[in-house]
């Protein structure tokens, strides 16, 4: 079958031999995005990120739920760590959302992180496309956020959700710089459990202290903002004093497995999102999406092209061994191949 | 140190020495315990009034009745159970007439997860393993001529509990036979199912609601019954160790009196009916020191943590079966060997019941010889091999007295442990209990995977072309069939008015947590109301458990 | 790029005995394989769905109910009625031997019992996979 036209047409097997093309690298992997790519950009990208244990998938099962409700259809990338020692994982991101298997509106992918992350960012932009194509309202990316790597792949979504649970001791201290800058929402599961409204309390304050640093602004991007901070602010007290035209992230208690606080969570979401719509925010972030990619895409094919040149024919193990005897040097010899190559 | 000890220290050192000239030339086996031989050294610090002392006597180290099998021997209590009622009932009668002196029904899936056999769900499942019940009418079958008020039943059933007892008391009912008389188990451990066993139905909290409700309901109504059977048993099977076995199993026991106790009942009133159930594993001596140091754990936790002051509730009774996970399908006569074993050290460890599994239990049901066989092995141990005639006959093993005090130190580990994370229930949720589990079966698996751990005829001793055995049990696939249309012509003779009133009412009841449930569930039963309509309504208001797994 | 073999491990019926589906998931993983694991209770049509979207190359199920005739043979219907073909669909757990060749015929590759190494379930995969 021509699995991009497939995909087109709504057929799921095709949906998902192009995510696993798009995976493997496999080398149609390209001539489908070209057809996909035209089709895309209409879909709402949520990031959902957060420790292990927090809860992300349950909370994902429940948004995905609320969005099905309101007759959007919803694509769900679930990406868990692939073991860096024997090259395996299990990926049980899909066991919360069993419920959501057989409906024909949801379609759930789970993909390893398979030691490339920086690699990994690009192919899960491309499943987003694809799914993207396919049809999907809503896309929810979900990676487990420890590290800034894996913050990288939630930087394809529109809107980032950063979910956390009480009783995590230190954990919140290690993480805070990086979730600070990334959570346009922020989301504290099992609000049930003892120390909720403490680490509500930690979140709010240090998203107080932080300076977000002023955004350029136009007169009518000032005047938007005057009226999405009223907004914005609205589930959340203690960002009553933030300067104008900032967007305060919101700090939502959730018991997810009790589908509680789910509405008003993803009332928050939609905030954000016409938010950054309406002030030019999205078409900002989305033009330095097309940028990077771009970038992406041109390094990584001139990388692969160049290093073909000079693995194939042993040439690097020669200047290797030039190196090491010290006779010249890694920038130097890197100098001459890109004046050859790129003449 | 006293001068004997020095005596022994010394002594101990020259054999040491021997030893080592000895290693040089025969070698050890590997993956044995690191200690190769144990003296009073070793149990030096143990004192007997305080840890060991006697049988009938706390910490109740060595059995929990004065007695023990010098007066009666345990209860042989054979799990049974397949197909109809109608076929079930014939098995228990055959039991009975052997010599049986309990009954222990076995449930299909269906019935243990809450749905009629017409469910779609249910497909392919009815009468498998276990018995099929809808309803009243079906329980009826099942005890049809057997005197309720002479027999002790236990059940294994544990979301839908409380709908099967409330079953079992209107049966008794019809009978003649009043609630106060009936004696038996229901296993109702719902903590366990989260953890290993995987047949839950509502969440954590509505599930020890129910429980707390049985507790309360035959503490005044049913006082002879066992109203739980917190089970290590599905721990051991899922892969645990032993200590592990211990511990969260008393961490579950924990985790249901606090509950019962938040629930406005007295420790002393229903500590006494709370009833344990042990694996019988492979390890004899292991599992002896096993059953002996969890009856010291429990004893300690009833009277240090919950301050009990009666002396039943702090007894650790317990009933025992054999490991099902160590049966094998290569060879499966050697099973019966095995079986022999692990009775051996249920006996020894002083269980107050017994099923023995059969040969052929890794490759089906059994059928009725092998479950005979099963029996026999029971009634060769207690009248023949002499291991029930003295009372805890391996006290005073330096070893099985070491490895006692082992065990239980390691199963404080970790009761202090789920302790810090908030409770049983809370461990679970998180997956903890769950995961330390998980990395044990895994550990057990990759040593026979690696020879280290050597199960005969499986990586060792193997028969090449060896026979598949016949004659095994075959549920009739037409059970299901049978089962539904049974069902409908049923449903169809009831009075439906009264049913939809009774579930209406049983609604209303689920919704205030303040009502204890078990009236309102024993009124819809009678109604015939069935199974799956009474959890479905529980289900609608206490929604479902999604489970936690953490591989 | 290296093909990552991708298996679903699933436990159709009803029986919570998931000690062998735990295992074997994590044995595979050891092996190097992507394993997506769908917990208890799953249908057929579950299973086959999760199949599709996963696009796994081997569909691994674990029963111990006794239930395995009836809906071992259901997956391997609905996976291929999705247009899955070159799927390798096995099976485990107390499955009588006399089941075994019913099984097959209906397009279960290979049961495994109990006893099984799992290094021998992950050879079968290396050497029957369609990648």
């Amino acid at each position: 079958m021509d699995i991009a036209e497939e995909v087109l047409k709504g057929n799921r097997l095709a949906l998902s031999r192009a995510i696993t093309a798009i995976e493997n690298e496999y080398d149609e992997a390209t001539e489908i995005m070209k057809k996909l790519y035209p089709r895309t950009g209409h879909a709402f990208v949520l990031g959902v990120t957060g420790p292990p244990g927090a809860g992300k998938s349950t909370l994902t099962d429940k948004l995905a739920r609320e969005y099905r409700n309101q007759g959007k259809t919803v694509g769900i990338i679930a990406v868990d760590p692939t073991s860096p020692f024997t090259g395996g994982a299990i990926l049980g991101d899909r066991i919360r959302m069993n419920g959501l298997t057989l409906d024909e509106g949801v379609f759930i992918r789970s993909m390893g992180t398979r030691g490339s992350l920086g690699g990994l960012s690009h192919k899960t932009a491309d499943a987003v496309k694809a799914m993207d194509a396919f049809g999907k309202d809503v896309i929810f990316v979900e990676t487990v956020g420890v590290g800034q790597s894996e913050v990288d792949i939630v930087k394809a979504a529109d809107t980032t959700m950063v979910v956390l649970i009480p009783g995590m001791g230190d954990d919140i201290q290690a993480i805070k710089a990086g979730i600070l800058e990334i959570g346009d929402v922020f989301c504290v599961n099992k609000a049930d459990h003892d120390g909720a409204d403490k680490l509500v309390r930690e979140i709010n304050m240090m998203l107080d202290l932080d300076d977000h640093g002023p955004v350029q602004q136009n007169s009518t991007q000032k005047a938007l903002a005057d009226q999405f901070h009223h907004m914005a602010v609205g589930g959340s007290a203690a960002a009553g004093n933030a300067p104008l035209g900032y967007w305060r992230p919101p700090v939502d208690k959730v018991i997810a497995n009790q589908n509680i606080g789910v509405k008003e969570l993803i009332a928050d979401i939609e905030k954000h999102f016409a938010y950054i719509q309406a002030n030019g925010i999205l078409a900002e972030r989305r033009t330095k999406r097309t940028k990077d990619e771009m970038l992406d895409i041109l390094s990584s094919n001139i990388g692969k092209y160049i290093t073909g040149k000079i693995v194939d024919n042993g040439r690097l193990d020669g200047y290797v061994e030039k190196i090491k005897a010290r006779e010249t040097d890694p920038y130097t010899v890197v100098g001459d191949i890109m004046k050859e190559m790129l003449r | 140190m006293s001068t004997e000890h020095e005596k022994i220290q010394a002594e101990l050192a020259k054999y040491q020495a021997s030893v080592e000239k000895a290693i040089a030339r025969f070698p050890e086996r590997d993956h044995l315990p690191e200690q190769r031989l144990y003296t009073p050294l070793d149990i030096k610090d143990t004192d007997y009034a305080d840890e060991i002392s006697f049988p009938g006597v706390y910490p109740y180290t060595r059995g929990v009745q004065p007695t023990m099998y010098r007066g009666r021997f345990w209860t042989m209590r054979m799990y049974a159970g397949f197909s109809t009622a109608e076929e079930s009932n014939k098995r228990y009668r055959m039991l009975i007439e052997n010599g049986a002196t309990g009954l222990s029904c076995a449930f299909d899936l269906p019935t243990q997860i809450g749905y009629d056999s017409d469910d779609p769900i249910s497909e392919g499942e009815v009468g498998k393993v276990g018995v099929a019940i809808d309803s009243l009418a079906d329980m009826e079958v099942l005890f049809d001529k057997i005197d309720l008020g002479k027999v002790s039943t236990s059940m294994t059933i544990n979301a839908p509990a409380s709908v099967l007892l409330a079953m079992y008391i209107a049966v008794a009912e019809k009978q003649g036979v009043a609630a106060d008389q009936l004696r038996g188990t229901i296993q109702n451990d719902i903590l366990k199912e989260y953890a290993a066993r995987g047949t839950y139905i509502f969440p954590p909290r509505p599930s020890m609601r129910l429980i707390t409700n049985i507790f309360e309901f035959c503490s005044k109504n049913v006082p002879k019954w066992n109203t739980i059977s917190i089970s290590g048993y599905h721990i051991r099977e899922a892969g645990s160790t032993a200590a592990q076995e211990i511990a969260f199993t008393i961490a579950d026991g924990i985790a249901y009196c606090e509950a019962a106790i938040k629930a406005g009942l007295k420790i002393d009133d229903f500590a006494g009916r709370l009833s344990f159930f042990w694996n019988a594993h492979n390890n004899v001596l292991e599992e002896v020191a096993k059953f002996r140091a969890s009856r010291r754990i429990w004893a300690k936790v009833m009277k240090e943590r919950f301050h009990a002051e009666k002396d039943k509730s702090m007894k650790l009774r317990f009933h025992t079966q054999t490991a099902g996970s160590m049966l094998t399908a290569q060879q499966p006569n050697n099973n019966i060997v095995r079986v022999a074993l692990q009775t051996a050290a249920a006996v020894m460890g002083g269980t107050q019941s017994l099923h023995t599994n059969s040969r052929d239990e890794a490759l089906a049901l059994p059928t009725q010889e092998s479950v005979t066989i099963a029996l026999r092995t029971q009634q060769i141990v207690a009248y023949e091999s002499g291991l029930a005639d003295v009372i805890d006959p391996l006290a005073g093993s330096y070893y099985v007295e070491a490895m006692t005090n082992k065990l239980e130190a390691e199963a404080w580990d970790y009761i202090h442990k789920i302790d810090e994370m908030g409770g049983a229930v809370a461990a679970i949720e998180k997956g903890y209990i769950q995961k330390e589990i998980q990395d044990s079966a895994y550990k057990w698996q990759m040593d026979v995977e690696s020879g280290a751990r050597v199960i005969v005829g499986v990586n060792k001793f193997q028969m090449e072309n060896e026979e598949p055995p016949k004659d095994l049990l075959k549920v009739d696939e037409a059970v299901g069939k049978r089962q539904v249309a049974k069902l409908h012509d049923m449903k169809a003779k009831r009075d439906n008015a009264a049913v939809e009133a009774a579930l209406k009412d049983l609604k209303a009841a689920c919704q205030d947590e303040n009502e204890n449930l078990m009236p309102h569930i024993l009124a819809a039963v009678k109604t015939y109301a069935t199974l799956g309509e009474i959890c479905g309504v529980m289900r609608e208001v206490f929604g479902e458990y999604e489970a936690h797994v953490n591989l | 790029m290296e093909k990552k073999i991708r298996v679903l491990v699933a436990k159709p019926g009803l029986d919570g005995h998931d000690r062998g589906a735990k295992v074997v998931a994590r044995a595979l993983r050891d092996a190097g394989f992507e394993v997506i694991y769908t917990g208890l209770r799953q249908t057929p049509e579950q299973i086959a769905e999760a199949a599709l979207q996963e696009d796994v190359n081997v569909v691994a199920m674990s029963i111990l109910s006794g239930a395995h005739g009836h809906l071992f043979p259901k997956v391997v219907n609905l996976v291929r009625e999705k247009g899955m073909d070159d799927v390798l669909i096995i099976g485990g757990g107390v499955i009588p031997d006399s089941d075994i060749p019913a099984l097959k015929e209906a397009g279960i590759a290979e049961v495994f019992t109990p006893g099984t190494p799992t290094t021998d379930v992950v050879k079968f995969i290396k050497e029957h996979v369609k990648l």
